[in-house]
């Protein structure tokens, strides 16, 4: 049983006019077995908390805490954090010609645990997470992301996820730009690491369509860098038929 | 924390026939590759200044030596030893000095080529005979034999690899010691010869090299070229391709990594002169360290009667940290429109930081992230070479190269591509 909690988080990225805040406190804790949606209009800050949480280099926190179990993540670097068991899937996974998957993927997995996964069990696990993600075995001699489809950059996303277990997953926009086929095979392989009870999973997402497979616990409405509003699956319901007007116009009443 | 990338392609296989299409720029433009005085004679090279086109990149002054400027063009230091290790298909003689045999592929282009010319005191000739298929790799290590840096004595070799018609062979060669060395390679293939020959430059500290590899491709014949260039303070490479034949195919593959202070030169030149010839050109290499400098040009010229050619020419450089300069020029001149396609790209470019931070988040540590993305950049270059024992090697060697100095990469430096930007929106300008 983990706990990621996420306490008044500020983030700011540079830009040519100097430092601008994206994240204007972000209160959020995340256990272990539940599943929270973050919800939000475009800008409001949704992708820029699951680059902050992975460490990308291009944000900076500027005050708040984000710990796991009580450990500093913030003062972790981005490989440490991946080690100490956050994983982020990415919006637009990057290309890294010459590099196999295969080997991509054991790497990675002899870098999370520590050692080299013994080869028998991971090249049927490789196989069978593979097969569950509808992915062609020729796939894995493929580079990394070096001409994927968009669903298939996804797929390998979702495919990481599987393999290297983690304690919390991050999943930034994962459904953005898929089919339906696509987007059911994907929501699959986020509901098999779900039944997984020592995992919380962080669902970012513009649409609510990926909640009608996926069912999360808590919805998060973020508005303007922050929680602008929390509830159970019935907020993402509301969601859909109402839309984010309601808070975009609150927001500019503000401004 | 910046990534910056020049990328530049251009497809030529729609180019109209014209005499003047070349996209080099540099302060001596020339009307035509074809146009640059050849010659046997040395005499006919005045030493370099630096100005010269074909020597504006180079660091003359560590060159000088191979010049022979004090000497009439000829050196007599005998600073290297030549062994070979041949297949037994395969045929090795030490030959002297006006060996009829020799001097039949190309035409010095430089001075160090024509001071070569002048001063070896005697060839090496590798025989791979008419229909020969060679069971083994031939072996022929070029060791420099000399000590300390003050006994270097200036020397000239000439080594002749040909491969008679329908033969087939691997040839290695190995440049290793401490040498200041300019070098004649004649690679002939004659009808249907099936050849690859690696030339891997290794050089210890210290040592200056200049090698003028000359090509002769005959009808349908294959050859593989491989340079490869890892130590050694200056090496400057120019390998020239000149088909005779119609129905052939060059391939030449390039790997360089340098390292502080090293100049690593290449200059190529694909003479295609007659008609359904194919060629393919893919150097690839890293930097690290204050003073990398790494040079590449390619040249390739289709003259009128080269119809139903098919080229292409490809440099990529990975800068992998402050203080490193990569200079990329590729030059495509073509004289007929009747072609299958011809197109160049270069593309210089630093450490891709989202290519890293992604690894990393992979919770792959830094080290160990930028390790995989240099083998990854290699790869399928090495893949290409198809001699596993080479291959084998240089995946070692870079791992070598990694491991020296992985801890200096960080930042990021100058990166300058020019020449072919000129050409892409200007074409036959």
């Amino acid at each position: 049983m983990s706990t990621l909690e996420i306490r008044d988080l500020h983030v700011s990225v540079e830009t040519k006019e100097g430092p601008k805040a994206i994240l204007r406190g972000v209160d959020l804790t995340i256990a272990s077995g539940e599943t929270h949606a973050i919800m939000g209009p475009n800008g409001s800050g949704k992708s820029t908390l699951a680059y902050s949480l992975a460490g990308h280099p291009k944000y900076q926190v500027t005050s708040g805490t984000v710990t796991l179990d009580g450990e500093d993540v913030l003062a972790l670097s981005v490989d440490a954090r991946a080690r100490a068991g956050l994983f982020l899937a990415m919006q637009y996974p990057v290309e890294v010609p010459g590099v196999s998957v295969s080997n991509f993927l054991r790497t990675a997995k002899t870098a999370i645990d520590g050692q080299a996964p013994p080869l028998r069990s991971w090249v049927k696990d490789v196989r069978k997470a593979m097969d569950d993600l509808r992915m062609d075995p020729a796939f894995a001699e493929r580079s990394v992301n070096e001409g994927f489809s968009g669903g298939e950059k996804k797929r390998h996303e979702i495919l990481q996820m599987e393999l290297l277990k983690p304690k919390f997953a991050i999943l930034d926009e994962t459904d953005s730009g898929l089919d339906v086929d696509a987007l059911r095979v994907v929501s699959e392989g986020v509901n098999r690491v779900k039944e997984n009870p020592d995992v919380g999973v962080l669902l970012i997402t513009h649409y609510t369509r990926i909640l009608r497979y996926i069912t999360p616990d808590f919805v998060h409405v973020f508005v303007d860098g922050k929680v602008a509003e929390e509830g159970g699956p019935e907020l993402a319901d509301r969601l859909e038929n109402e839309g984010y007007d309601r808070f975009l116009s609150t927001a500019t009443t503000i401004v | 924390m910046t990534t910056a990338t020049d990328s530049l392609s251009t497809d030529h296989t729609k180019a109209v026939a014209d005499g003047s299409h070349t996209h080099g720029v540099g302060p001596l433009p020339e009307a035509s590759r074809a146009s640059r005085p050849t010659s046997f004679d040395v005499a006919d090279f005045p030493v370099p200044n630096g100005r010269e086109e074909e020597w504006r990149f180079s660091p003359i002054d560590r060159l000088a030596p191979l010049f022979a400027g004090a000497s009439d063009g000829v050196l007599s230091g005998h600073g290297v030893l030549t062994t070979v290790v041949e297949a037994p298909e395969v045929k090795v003689e030490i030959v002297d000095r006006g060996d009829a045999r020799l001097g039949t592929a190309g035409t010095p282009g430089d001075r160090t080529a024509a001071v070569a010319w002048a001063s070896y005191p005697r060839a090496t000739v590798v025989t791979i005979p008419k229909e020969a298929v060679a069971s083994e790799v031939t072996s022929i290590r070029v060791e420099g034999v000399e000590g300390g840096a003050q006994a270097l004595e200036p020397s000239a070799t000439h080594l002749l690899v040909h491969a008679e018609a329908l033969s087939q062979a691997v040839v290695v060669i190995d440049h290793v010691g401490h040498a200041a060395l300019t070098e004649t390679v004649e690679i002939v293939a004659d009808e249907g010869a099936h050849l690859t020959v690696v030339s891997v430059h290794d050089w210890a500290e210290g040592s200056v090299h200049a090698t003028s590899h000359r090509l002769r491709i005959g009808r349908d014949a294959t050859v593989k070229h491989i340079a490869v260039t890892l130590g050694g303070d200056v090496v400057r490479i120019t390998p020239d391709a000149e088909f005779v034949g119609e129905g052939a195919t060059v391939k030449m593959l390039g790997l360089y990594f340098a390292d502080a202070g090293q100049h690593q030169e290449q200059r190529l030149f694909v003479d295609h002169a007659v008609p359904n010839c194919v060629s393919r050109v893919t150097y690839k290499g890293a930097l690290q360290g204050e003073g990398a400098h790494t040079v590449w040009v390619g040249d390739v010229l289709i003259r009128a009667a080269a119809e139903g050619t098919d080229t292409y020419e490809l440099n990529r450089n990975l800068v992998l940290s402050d203080g490193a300069r990569a200079d990329s020029v590729p030059n495509l001149e073509i004289e007929t429109g009747l072609i299958e396609g011809a197109g160049h790209a270069s593309a210089t470019g630093r450490f891709d930081d989202e290519q890293l931070f992604y690894l990393r988040a992979r919770g792959i540590p830094e080290t160990d992230a930028r390790r995989l993305v240099v083998r990854g950049f290699f790869a399928e270059l090495i893949h290409e070479i198809g001699v596993p024992s080479v291959e084998e090697r240089l995946i070692g060697a870079i791992e070598r190269e990694l491991e020296k100095s992985m801890s200096v990469l960080d930042g990021t430096a100058d990166a300058h591509v020019e020449g072919s930007e000129v050409g892409l929106t200007t074409d036959g300008a």
